[in-house]
């Protein structure tokens, strides 16, 4: 089941299963069928107080969330799917500032779906991150 | 690079001992995901993070979320990729490839290994395992690249030192709300 129309409610009735998601902070942004995140710049995402510069590891958090609240939605998913590979290239250094990401399902497998997700910050076009893997879909109940 | 004259090997040790905790609990985000340092030694390092409510990524099973296992396997590669280069420079990860082979035990502390197999003056080469308690039956496993990158000064400790004291002038323990 594939379906691009879903509501504020919807994605936040996903957002909540997901505790790990309040750690980072993230709020979506519906824009017609288009689901973007925010993770809203925080003292708790910096890796490197220095640069000062966001944690890897937050901004790859951030991303495979995107991925599978995007998933989920999208496919109709009653359980949330599970990851089993990423790669991500880390293109520019996350500045002390709002971070998007927007998911794409590549394909919907009847097993495996294969997800991409970009990150941006002051230009959609000027990617800090991108992301590709694949997740395994839940089984169906009963 | 055991035999390079650039660096006494003791010393080095020495060094990464006194930079390698504050490099892993001491940066805002490992302060919020609760990270902690175990050991480094040249071109390795060991890093776990305690399993806590705040980390879950399905509150119906109570697993750990994945993107929690990545932001300590990319922790415990940069911290080996820093053992590894000459200099104590600030690292830039490249891109990172994660294996998540299977579901973290609820309850249980995740401890990350990491071994820089290869470094050239400025490009560590990282692999790395996430188990919780046998090495042998992982979570997850790593692959990273990483990178020297000029920071505004190439003196590291002084860095740290800075990094220290904004984290303490933020307020250290911002991560807890």
């Amino acid at each position: 089941m594939t379906t691009h129309d879903f509501t504020e409610a919807q994605v936040k009735s996903v957002l909540s299963r997901i505790p790990y998601a309040k750690l980072i902070g993230v709020k979506p942004l519906l824009m017609g069928h288009e689901l973007t995140l925010v993770m809203p710049y925080s003292q708790t995402v910096i890796g490197n107080p220095v640069l000062p510069a966001l944690h890897g590891g937050a901004v790859s958090a951030f991303m495979e969330l995107a991925a599978i609240l995007q998933l989920t939605l999208q496919c109709g998913y009653s359980k949330l799917p599970k990851p089993v590979g990423v790669n991500i290239d880390y293109l520019r250094r996350g500045k002390p500032m709002d971070t998007y990401a927007r998911a794409l399902v590549a394909r919907e497998g009847k097993r495996v779906a294969n997800v991409r997700v970009r990150a941006w910050q002051e230009s959609f076009n000027e990617p800090i991150s991108l992301l590709h893997g694949h997740f395994m879909a839940p089984r169906k109940d009963g | 690079m055991t035999d390079s004259p650039k660096f006494d090997i003791e010393e080095r040790r020495k060094k990464l001992w006194t930079i390698a905790p504050m490099f892993t609990e001491g940066t805002p985000h490992g302060v919020a995901l609760g990270l902690k340092f175990v050991a480094v030694d040249i071109g390795r390092a060991t890093i776990s993070l305690p399993y806590n409510a705040k980390l879950i990524g399905d509150a119906e099973t109570r697993v750990m979320f994945g993107g929690a296992v990545t932001a300590l396997l990319d922790q415990a590669c940069g911290l080996a990729a820093l053992s590894a280069l000459d200099k104590l420079d600030a690292l830039a990860t490249l891109d990172l490839r994660i294996d998540y082979m299977r579901a973290a035990t609820p309850g249980e502390t995740i401890i990350a290994e990491a071994h820089c197999y290869k470094a050239t003056r400025d490009i560590a080469f990282v692999r790395a395992i996430a188990h919780d308690g046998d090495s042998e039956d992982p979570v997850a496993s790593a692959q990273a690249i990483f990178m020297q990158i000029k920071s505004g000064s190439n003196d590291y400790e002084a860095d740290r030192i800075k990094a220290s004291e904004n984290i303490a002038a933020a307020g250290g323990g911002m991560a807890r709300e």
